[in-house]
């Protein structure tokens, strides 16, 4: 466990973003939080420049895609204090048909692969991103593979069968 | 009696002091057994190659002693390995910076047809940029079937005629790929 519970963290949280943040839950003691596209930005800058929590490494930026939602992507930001030994993970959902969320690079360099990785697989566009453009697949594909709109595998092909690798 | 054995003399007329065959043939004989490998490795056949490479398989044998990683003199274009569909302008680049004649062999089932990667981002076998000579099925293939490859590889060079790269077939075949 890190020098900060989960309580102060979240208590720390609150008196600056109290109403505008909600709690997930705790899954493996990591605190999960979601906040809105409005208020991620601000969040972020507050938990890296706060001189107690001092979040300064940023994980991962990355998304997860809800079909059966009705804002279907949610874009998953994990931050970790180095100094504290804690880690947090924020949720935010947007809508899958108008992708935009502030770019996280004006805090952290780092963000600019990790946005656009995530705009290469799941399309979602961080608006104010220097360079925004695929890091993965080809530069004119026009899907986003890692969203769950594309059907499963013909189960009855047979050109790809086992015997004709030598398996 | 050595046991060193060394490549027989090809079909023809042989007599006091003289000895006739075709062109063809005797090029064939020395560009089979000289053939000069371009290895494009990129995955666990790689690993595999290297292992023919050694002194255990010793590809060497072949009069391949000189794998160059450079298109330049280089015959043989040996593809090992997944190519991802961003890695294929790359692969083309190479093989038409090759010059000819130039054969091409796609080791394993990767290269030969996308093998177990059957999905959006690798290129479902490498046939459908560059003419492919010979095939190696595995996953990956022992040394021992790369060997047989590169010998069948030898027997299309020994058998192919001098004038085989200006005829129509193959100037149709390289155009099938937008090569010219």
């Amino acid at each position: 466990m890190g020098k900060i519970t989960n309580e102060e963290l979240l208590n720390n949280i609150n008196t600056q973003f109290g109403d505008k943040i909600t709690v997930i839950g705790e899954p493996y003691g990591l605190l999960t939080l979601q906040t809105s596209k409005e208020t991620i930005i601000d969040l972020l800058s507050f938990l890296k420049s706060s001189p107690v929590l001092q979040f300064i490494y940023l994980t991962d930026i990355t998304a997860v895609h809800y079909p059966e939602q009705e804002l279907t992507i949610g874009v998953v930001y994990h931050v970790h204090s180095l100094v504290n030994n804690i880690r947090v993970r924020i949720k935010v959902f947007i809508d899958g048909n108008n992708c935009h969320i502030p770019t996280a690079t004006t805090l952290w360099n780092g963000a600019n692969w990790m946005e656009r990785e995530t705009y290469d697989l799941f399309g979602v566009i961080f608006d104010g991103h220097p360079d925004l453009r695929r890091i993965l697949n080809v530069d004119d594909m026009t899907a986003f593979p890692m969203r769950k709109e594309f059907p499963l595998e013909d189960p009855n092909r047979v050109d790809k069968k086992d015997y004709f690798f030598g398996r | 009696m050595s046991d060193i054995q060394i490549v027989g003399a090809p079909a023809g007329v042989e007599g006091a002091g003289f000895f006739a065959t075709s062109l063809d043939k005797a090029v064939g004989l020395a560009r089979a057994n000289s053939l000069w490998p371009l290895p494009f490795a990129t995955s666990c056949c790689g690993i595999e190659f290297m292992a023919t490479m050694a002194s255990h398989y010793d590809l060497s044998r072949f009069g391949a002693e000189r794998l160059s990683f450079s298109p330049r003199q280089a015959d043989l274009l040996m593809v090992m390995g997944t190519i991802a569909k961003k890695m294929a302008p790359v692969l083309r680049q190479v093989y038409l910076q090759m010059a000819e004649p130039r054969w091409v062999i796609a080791v394993g089932a990767c290269a030969s047809s996308g093998g177990i990667f059957d999905t959006y981002s690798v290129l479902q076998g490498i046939d459908e940029i560059i003419p492919v000579d010979v095939y190696v099925p595995g996953c990956p293939p022992r040394p021992e079937a790369i060997i047989d490859g590169f010998m069948h590889i030898q027997e299309l060079v020994k058998t192919e005629s001098t004038r085989r790269r200006e005829t129509p077939e193959y100037q149709k075949l390289l155009a099938s790929y937008g090569i010219q």
